[in-house]
Formats: C-alpha cells, structure tokens, sequence
C-alpha cells in the first residue's frame, strides 16, 4: 500500500474517465445516457480511491505523507507529489463536489455534453494536481491550468452574457498569474530549487520576500477574489451553469486561499507579518462592502457570488491572524463553504432548471408547492449565515477568535458580518421561498426530485455533521498548522533578535 | 443520564415530528412530541428537588461530558452540561412552560393544516433553549442562544403566506444578531483574557483576576482592545459590556426591543413559550450566569441597571395604549424584563431569577388566556373590538385575572400573603432602593411609576376585554365559545403556579435560605450586601409598590368602567403624547431610516458606483476598450482567443524550463 502512488492514480484516475468518453458517441439517448454513467462512474470511482487518502493520513505527522517524487527534464524541476493536514481536505473536497456536478448536469446541458464532461474531469485532474504538487512550477501549471476548462466551460455553455463573462475572469487571472510567473523565477534564482519542500525551509531574505509576496499575493487575491479584484466573480457565477458554479465556489476560490497559507504564509512569514495590517484591511472591506452590495442584488446567483466574496474575507483575516484559531479556522471556513456554497448553487440551479430565470422577483411562496425544497434551502441558507451547529459557524467562530487576538478592530469590523449576512440571506429566502403563491408561473412546479434529493440531502448531512462534529477535520489539520504557525513564529523571532543584535 | 434524556428528550421529538410528521400524521405528532415533553418535565422537577432544594454539601457542580467539538490550539470545547441549581430552576421552569404550551397547542391550533411542523418547531425551540442553560461553555451558550433564535424565527414566521408575518420574523432574527454581534465579540475577548471559553475555567481565572487595590498590576495596561488601553478592570469592563450586548438583543431591552412587540404575529403559544417565559429571559440568565465576571465590573453593572430601568419605565408606557391584546402583554413582558436586569445590575441575581421563574407562570398564563380570548372571538386581537366576554368565557376570565393579579403584584406588604408577583417584584423594587449603586435612586423611581403603569395596563386590558358592551359583531358575539379542555387546563396549572410560586419558593430564591439553595451557582462579592440589606429598608418602600398598584388599579377603573368616555378625551387632548406612544416613541421608523434605508442606499451606491462604476470601468472594462477586437471572436470554443492563452502558458512553461536548464548547465 505504501509504495503505491495513490496520488498519482487520484490525480489522474479522471483521464481515465476522459478517454472512455472520447470513445463514445452523442447522437442519440443511448449515446447520452452512456457519457452520462461514464462521468458519474468516472468521478465516484475517483472519490472513493481518493477516500484511501484520508484513511492512510497519518494524523500524528505534521509534514508530507504519501510522498512520490520522479526527477522530470533533468532540470531540477521534480515531479513530487504528497500531501500533508492542510493540502489533503482539499483533495477530498474536490474529489466529493465532482459527482453532484455531474448530476447537475443531468438533463440541464443539452448541447454539446461530452466536451462538457470532458471539460469538467479534465478540471477535476488539475485542481487536484495543485492541491498536491510539491515542486513549485508543477503547482503553477496545474494552478494556471485549471483557467482554461473553466473558460471553456464559462465560454460554451454559460448563459447570455457568457463571453463577457469570460473574458472578465481570464483578464483578472492572466494579471496575477504572469506575477507569480515572475516570482517563482525569482525564487528559483534565489534558492535554487523549485521544491516546495526545501523553499518551506529556505529562508528568504528579508527584502526578497516582500516583492515574492506581492506577486504572489496578486495570483492569489484574484483567485481568492479578495476585494477590490472581485468583480469577475459574480458574472463568473451568473453566466456559468450550475455544476461551473459548484465548482467555482467550491474548490477553484479554495485555490487562492491554499496558495496563501501554502506559499505566502509559509514561505514568507516576514513578509506575511509586515503585510497582514494591509490583508485586514481588504478582507474587512471584503466582508461590509460586498455584503451590502449583496443585499442589493436582483439575481439570485449573483448574491450567493458576493456571499461568497464575503465569506472568503474571513478566510483571508484568519489566515493572515497567522494563529492556530485563525489558520484552522480558515481552512475549516474554505473546506465549509465548499459544501454550503456548492449547495446553495446546487439549490439555485433547482428552480433555475424549472423556470429558466434567476430574478428574486420571478419567484415568492415557494415553500408551498417545494416543500422539502424549503426546508433544503433553508438549512443552507442558515450554514450561509453561520448559525452554530451548521458547518458555516465553526469556521466564522474560529477565525473572530483568531483575529481577536491580533487586532481586535479588525474582529469588531468582521463580526458586522454576523448582521449583514442575515439581512442579506433571510430577505432573499423570504422573497423567493415565502409569501403565498400568487404567479402563475410558479403555480405548476414540482417538490424536488430523486435526483435532486440525491444531490442536497448528502450535502445537507454533511452541513450538519461538520457543524456538530468538526473533530475529524481539526484531527487532520492540526498538526500541520501547528508547524506552520510555530515555523511562522520562530521566523518572525529570528528576524527580531537578528534586529536586536545589528543595533 | 438522566440529565441527557431531559436535553435530548425534544430533540427526538422535534426529529420524529420533523421528519415524519408528513406519514405518521398530525395527531401522532402532537402527541409523541407532547408526551415527551411530559416526561422532560417530569424529570426536570426531580432534578429541581435533587440538586436545588437538597441539602447537599454544597459547591458541587454535576458535568455530564457528551461530544468532543472545536478543538484548536488552546481552544477546547466540548458539547458538555453544567448542572447546579441555575440550571435546575431553568429546567423547571423551561419544561413546565413548554410542557403546557405543547398540550395547549393540541386545542388551540386545531384548524391548522401545518400542525406537525408547528409540534416539532416547538420542540427543536425547547431542545435549543435547554442546551442554551445546560451550556458548560460559552460556545454551546451561543449555540443554544442562536438554535432559539432559529426557532423563534421558524414559528413567527410559521404563518408565512401573511406578508407581516415574514417581516417580523426576518426582523425577530437580525435584531437578534445584532446583540450576537457583541456576544460574539465578548466570547472572542474572554478567550484573550482567560485563555479559554469553558465556564470552570472563566470563574476559577476571575476569583483571583482582578488584583488588590492599590496593588501594582491595578494600573499595568493589559491589552489593547478597540483602541482601548485597558487595565485588567476595564478589559473586563468592555468584555460584561459586549456580553450585555448579547442579552439586550435577546431580552429586547432598550434600543434593542424593537423585534418583540413585532413577534406577536406568530401563533399565541409561541408567544407564550418563547416571547414571554423562556427565549426572551436567556438574557437574563447569560448575566446570572456570568455573575462571577459581572460582579468585577460595577461599571457594567451599573449601565445593565439602566439600561433595565429604562427599559421597565419605556415599555410599560408603550404599553398603556396599545389596542392589541398581544402587543399590550408583548410590552409588559419587556418592561418586566427590564425589571430583571435591574436586579442583575445591583447584585440582586437571585431576585432576578426569582422574577424571572414567577413571571414565566403569570406570563404565559396571560398569553395563553389572550390566545383562549382570541379562540373564542375568531381570531380577532384588537381589544376596542372585544368586552363583555365574562359571561361567556368564565374560566379564561378568572384565570386572566389570576394572572392580572400576580403581574401587578397584589399582595399585603410585610406580611407573606400574595401572588407570586407580588414577592419577585418587590424585591426588586426594595432592592433598588436599599443598593448603593449610583443608579439605585433612578432605578427605584422608575420602577415605581412602571409598577403603576404595570397595574393600569393590565387592569385596562381586563376591562376592555371581559367588561363592559360587547363590542364585536352579533355574528361573533354568537359563537363565543370557552376553549376546550385541553387549553383549559394548562391555564390552571399555570395560574396554580401564580398563585403559590412566590409564597412557596421566596426564601430559598432570595432570603434565609439563599446559600443552600443556590450553592454557589450566583456568585456575590463579599462586599455585596444586598440580600442582608433590602430587609431594612423603611416601611414606606415597602409599600410605595402597592400604592402604586392600587392607583393604577383605580384608574383604570374609573377611565374603562366608570367613564369610558374619559380614554377618547384624554387622547385628544393630549394628541402629541398619546400618538407618541402609540407609535412606540417612533422607535421603527427611526431605525428604518437610520438603518434599513441607509443600508440599502449604501449597498446599491457601492454596486453601481463602486463594482461597476469605479473597479470594472477602470479595470477589465478599461483594458477591454482596447482589446475589443479580440473579444469580440471569442464566440466558439475553435475561436483563437482561448489558443491565445494556452499558447501564451506553453510559451511561458517553456521559456521557464529552457532558462532553467540553461541555469542548471551552468
């Protein structure tokens, strides 16, 4: 078991899914029906191996397990794989949002749907690809990587306004990405490897480190969104199709978060340190700024977007607290969202399918006719909200706590939050789910269907049993950001008695 | 074990109603949901017997450990229960309450289609609020404190096709969230300070936290906190002020009150459950329970008594004009609880718990006799359409006014013959005069003129409703009928409860027998004095409550009994008073204008003109102008534009690997 590469086949086990369906033919039901089991197949199949991983994690060993490393090129440049507590969550994540992208998916992509599935493992390959690769520019191409099957799948089969849309988030990406470019050169030149693992323990210069960091912090703020460089991600949301959005939430804003406690904290406490005042900063006004633009939606996907957005503000303040609260509460908040934001798409998508719009005013006195529509609806708008018991609160709590510590400023500015998520997301559950049932239109929709059932119900379990049970997630994790905040500690340590000693 | 099946009790309750009440139907429902309640309240009263009123050694708190929960770094929670006798007396009086309101719900929701969903909000309320005082940690406490607001806002808004009852129940939730707000920060303060959020913990670091007087720590800045560099005394301040915060939102104190009255468009039990005996007084537990922080902190303190006093003196005003049944009693109940908090606020805990477990019978009895009185009239709540319904409804009649007559306290002063009212309102009222804080002269007054306001309100709401014309249609006035037993006898019970709860349980709640009965569960500084003292206070303090009451008594008699014309005149006369408190002091339309509509004008401002207007303009849309042509054959997958950027990214690798290479030959 040890010696087998179960990265590797994770990684790539969804290739296996691509070939299979180059194989097959879309002109008829049957042809359809087959791509559609293939993907299926494909995606369970791959997050069952990749369960393995979770259940072989050595929870007692804060550095990479399941390690595999192949020189490539003769370069220096390494194929090495692994994970460790705060890489594996993400891969788990990944691997279990894929088969509901699939079943959402059904019947609502009608053209072209084996390049769309094509499309959608191949994602599958290079976001697991980032979350384990430890050789610097094998995470930048699998990170750089993942744009293209979104484009594609944003550019093809979006909605009205998808080229705009598009190309909006290509614009964003490309800006930051030619930074890190930049920067991982930089590191290279300076340490002489591309080895996450050794940069971890090579100690950048001072000076260095923050140009490292802001080149890397533009890859990442993007991908985040941090504000002010959010705006791509509501018409991201809006024009892609369902499962886009599943995934865009789910695990393609997690990539920015990932990057900046894997590269930028890690690799750059000092940096990290001298910067955090200016993260607080844009993740506070992430927080109050896009939740009051929230409020104001009229599009349904495009509020759970700025939620998102939101959110994510509370995932960059707790990485930046660089505390244990903060940091595990981070990940628990990206890992949580994940789930709840996937949801809350997935919930979307149920009445998008029916009614083909996204207006809140299309809607009103669902929960007469969708009953367990509702109730769905409601659990996730709640983990939204950070309502204790859901997954949503664990995260939120965390990381309030984490910055507390810090700056307490900061946390008054954050736990405004707790308000305006409320205002936001219970007006938009009264428009769309409350009142009677007066249009027409809504007259004849139907309660959920098995499918439908078999897409929220694991989700709404989950939801709550992370939110009353996290333990298995602060298990894995908590070694691995012990090392990383103590390292990140003895760093900033080091450069002050270096300080002292100078003067 | 036996503390496990009293929490976990409704929770299977509100699960089997929850999810099957579609297949099992609704009677099974109300029954497998009030059945067990029955026996959650049953053991809740063994457990009152067992752990408050036994002679125990004392000091012991029972922890029943259940589930590991957040752990991280130097926080360690755990699901875990804390039972000593604050606990017990919150079972009772939990259970009791929710026991009844369960069974009365069986006859009072009768008609509607949705009653499964009703049984089982009720019991997810019940399991919430037990896990609220059970709480071993402040974490759980937030669990349980947001789990009953989850609950109030399911059953306020439980009649969601009614546009006003959605309103209120989206109100209800985010007002609350706005004291979470300061909750949420005072538990994130408390784990600076103390380094943990489990309550052993918290009292064991506070008994010794603050240094001697005049000691060299007193003065030595221990953290910064908004701006703040705070002594260990003010740190502590700021963090009873940010958990007061908490309590204001959810005892709808003062500033914070405006959901309550709102609240009244859910069903009357809810109201009775939640928005009068238990939800609305977890504020006052929180204090009670953070006694030993509280105690360290008289400037806290002092602004809880206050802001309580303010809250008594407000509410009672609002309440003499109002014309909803409902709302009159939703104002009582945040004027008494601003009574709670005057006694937190002077030391007094055990006077504000002793209130607090009398006015969870009298008050839910109130409501629940509101809910029989509206049963009987068809729905209708406004009382300028009711009177003359004495005849018709008897047993609702004398048991409203059983209720009446513990809420304004009747009783004979300086003896220990009275309604349950009449012994946890005047020790609070005697308290207030005999503490030495520096609001108790203020707190005393106005809690005198709320007593008198409290009588005249209540005995205006008795008249208008039970005396005089019948002023409903003939066709109502034809179907008046008395409730069914099944409401009936809840109502008894409770009025039982109003009846002897102050005679019986005083001494042990507030006077000789204090110590034994709470065994250390209300923490009081040694120089706190209060329980000695409010004995001593002179006879005339002791009988200003009932002059008060008396007053009231006789005014409302002569403006609704003797010369109802006299209301109409009064009101017209004094037109800018009387439309102020009828529009409760303009409260709502303040805050929609401060907050709503600033809010929504800030949040569209920052969309049009900040997104789209500043960032998009000159950022994608900017360079967008420029690259127009590109974009515009971005229309297939074939199009270049998407080869562009592949090609662009293979340059890119490659030129890195060639450099690279280059870089590693040489």
């Amino acid at each position: 078991m040890t010696d087998w590469p179960i990265l590797s086949t994770v990684t790539f086990l969804p290739l296996v899914g691509v070939l299979l369906l180059l194989l097959t033919r879309e002109d008829s039901a049957f042809g359809r029906r087959n791509i559609l089991n293939v993907s299926l197949l494909t995606t369970v199949f791959t997050f069952v191996v990749s369960l393995f991983i979770w259940i072989g994690f050595d929870n007692s060993n804060p550095g990479f397990q399941m390690v595999e490393k192949h020189a490539w090129l003769g370069t220096g440049i390494s194929y090495h794989l692994g994970v460790d507590g705060i890489s594996m969550l993400f891969v788990i994540l990944t691997t279990f949002l894929m088969p509901f992208c699939v079943l959402a998916s059904w019947h609502s992509v009608q053209k072209r749907l084996k390049e769309y599935m094509i499309a959608f493992l191949l994602l599958e390959v290079v976001m697991v690809g980032v979350f384990v690769a430890l050789d610097i520019v094998l995470f930048y191409v699998f990170f750089e990587a993942t744009l293209i099957p979104m484009f594609v799948i944003i550019g093809v089969w979006g909605g009205k306004d998808r080229v705009y849309a598009s190309y909006k988030f290509f614009l964003y990406t490309l800006a930051g990405s030619v930074l890190m470019m930049l920067a991982i050169m930089a590191m290279y030149w300076q340490a002489g490897t591309t080895d996450i693992t050794e940069l971890l323990k090579y100690n950048f210069p001072g000076g260095i480190q923050t140009w490292l960091w802001l080149a890397c912090f533009a890859a990442f703020s993007v991908k985040m969104p941090m504000w002010p460089v959010h705006t791509w991600l509501p018409d991201a949301h809006v024009q892609a199709p369902t499962a886009g959005s599943v995934i865009l939430a789910g695990v393609m804003l997690k990539l920015g978060g990932y990057g900046f406690i894997r590269i930028s904290l890690a690799m750059f406490p000092l940096a990290s340190d001298y910067f955090a005042p200016f993260v607080f900063t844009l993740s506070v006004l992430a927080i109050i700024y896009t939740s009051l633009v929230a409020l104001m939606q009229d599009d349904i996907k495009k509020l759970i977007a700025y939620s998102s957005v939101a959110h994510m503000g509370y995932v960059t303040m707790g990485i930046f607290a660089a505390n244990v609260q903060g940091v595990q509460g981070a990940i628990f908040q990206m890992l949580s969202h994940g789930i709840v934001s996937g949801a809350l798409f997935l919930c979307v998508g149920v009445i998008y399918d029916r009614l083909h719009t996204r207006e809140i005013s299309a809607y009103g006195g669902l929960v007469n006719n969708m009953p367990k529509y509702a109730v769905a609806f409601m659990i996730f708008t709640m983990a939204n909200v950070g309502l204790p018991g859901t997954s949503g609160f664990v995260g939120e709590f965390l990381t309030i706590i984490g910055v507390f510590q810090v700056n307490t400023w900061v946390a008054l500015f954050a736990a405004t939050g707790v308000i305006l998520s409320a205002c936001y997301a219970l007006w938009l559950y009264r428009r769309v789910v409350f009142g009677a049932l007066e249009k027409e239109s809504l007259k004849g929709l139907l309660d959920l269907s098995g499918r439908e059932k078999l897409i929220l119900y694991p989700l709404i379990a989950l939801t709550i049993f992370y939110g009353i049970y996290p333990a298995p997630i602060f298990d894995a994790t908590a070694a691995s950001v012990d090392l990383l905040v103590n390292n990140y500690a003895a760093a900033l340590q080091a450069a002050q008695d270096l300080a002292q000693t100078v003067h | 074990m036996i503390y496990k099946a009293i929490v976990f009790l409704p929770l299977i309750g509100f699960l089997i109603a929850g999810l099957f009440g579609r297949s099992i139907g609704a009677k099974a429902s109300e029954y497998v949901t009030s059945g067990l309640m029955i026996v959650a309240a049953v053991l809740s009263w063994i457990v009152f017997f067992n752990v408050a009123m036994a002679h125990g050694d004392g000091h012991e708190v029972i922890k029943v450990d259940v589930l590991r929960w957040i752990q991280s770094g130097g926080i360690d929670i755990e699901w875990a229960f804390r039972i000593d006798t604050l606990t017990a007396v919150m079972f009772v009086v939990v259970n009791t309450v929710s026991t009844l309101v369960h069974v009365y719900s069986i006859g009072y929701m009768h008609h509607d289609p949705h009653r499964p969903r009703f049984f089982a909000y009720l019991s997810l309320f019940t399991f919430a609020m037990l896990m609220l005082v059970t709480a071993d940690n402040l974490a759980q406490m937030f669990f349980g404190w947001e789990g009953v607001g989850l609950a109030s806002y399911l059953l306020i808004g439980f009649w969601y096709k009614k546009p006003s009852a959605s309103a209120a129940a989206m109100k209800a939730f985010i007002v609350n969230r706005v004291g979470d707000f300061g909750f949420l920060l005072g538990i994130a303060g408390i784990f600076m300070l103390f380094g943990s959020i489990n309550f052993e913990t918290i009292f064991a670091t506070a008994a010794t936290y603050l240094p001697a007087e005049g000691a060299a720590e007193s003065a030595e800045v221990i953290g910064n906190i908004f701006g703040m560099e705070l002594t260990r005394a003010g740190a502590l301040t700021v963090i009873c002020l940010l958990l007061f915060m908490g309590a204001m939102g959810k005892s709808a104190q003062f500033l914070l009150h405006t959901w309550l009255p709102d609240a009244m468009e859910g069903p009357t039990p809810v109201s009775a459950l939640i928005h009068a005996a238990t939800m609305v007084t977890a504020g006052v537990f929180l204090v009670a329970r953070m006694s030993p922080l509280f105690e360290l902190s008289p400037d806290a303190m002092l602004f809880v008594t206050i802001i309580g006093a303010i809250t008594a003196f407000f509410a009672a005003t609002v309440g003499l004009v109002q014309n909803d049944i409902k709302r009159v009693i939703a104002y009582s109940t945040c004027s008494q609880l601003g009574y709670m908090f005057v006694a937190l606020g002077l030391g007094a805990y055990g006077a504000a718990i002793f209130h607090l477990f009398t006015h969870a019978f009298f008050k839910a009895l109130l409501f629940l006799g509101a809910g029989s009185v509206i049963h009987a009239v068809d729905g209708e709540q406004d009382m300028r359409y009711m009177g003359g319904l004495r005849k018709h409804i008897p047993w609702t009649f004398w048991m409203m006014t059983i209720g009446t007559l513990a809420l304004t306290g009747v009783g004979i002063p300086g003896t220990t013959i009275g309604f349950a009212g009449f012994f946890s309102k005047d020790f609070i009222i005697e308290s207030a005069y005999a503490s030495h804080s520096a609001a108790a002269g203020f707190a005393f007054t106005l809690l005198v003129i709320a007593a008198l306001f409290t009588s005249f309100y209540s005995w205006r709401l008795a008249f208008m409703t039970f005396f005089g014309k019948p002023r409903a249609s003939a066709d109502v006035m034809h179907h008046v009928h008395e409730s069914p037993q099944v409401m009936l006898v809840p109502l008894i019970l409770l009025a039982i409860g109003a009846i002897f709860a102050g005679f019986v349980f005083h001494d042990y709640f507030f006077g000789h027998h204090y110590v034994e009965f709470w065994k250390g569960a209300l923490f009081t500084l040694p120089e706190n004095q209060i329980l000695e003292e409010f004995h001593h206070v002179p006879l005339w303090v002791k009988w200003s409550p009932f002059f008060a009451m008396a007053l009231g008594f006789v005014t409302a008699w002569y403006m609704y009994i003797k010369s109802p014309s006299t209301p109409r005149r009064l009101a017209e006369s004094q037109k800018v008073l009387y439309e102020f408190l009828l529009n409760k002091w303009y409260f709502d339309e303040l805050y929609d204008f401060l907050f709503v509509r600033s809010a929504k004008a800030l949040g569209r401002f920052l969309w049009k003109k900040g997104d789209i207007g500043v960032i998009d303009a000159y950022g994608p849309n900017g360079v967008a102008a420029r690259v127009v042509d590109v974009t515009r054959s971005v229309v297939r997958l074939q199009s270049g534009y998407l080869y562009h950027y592949a090609f662009a990214m293979l340059i890119g690798i490659a030129a890195l690997v060639t450099w690279m290479m280059l870089g590693s030959s040489m």
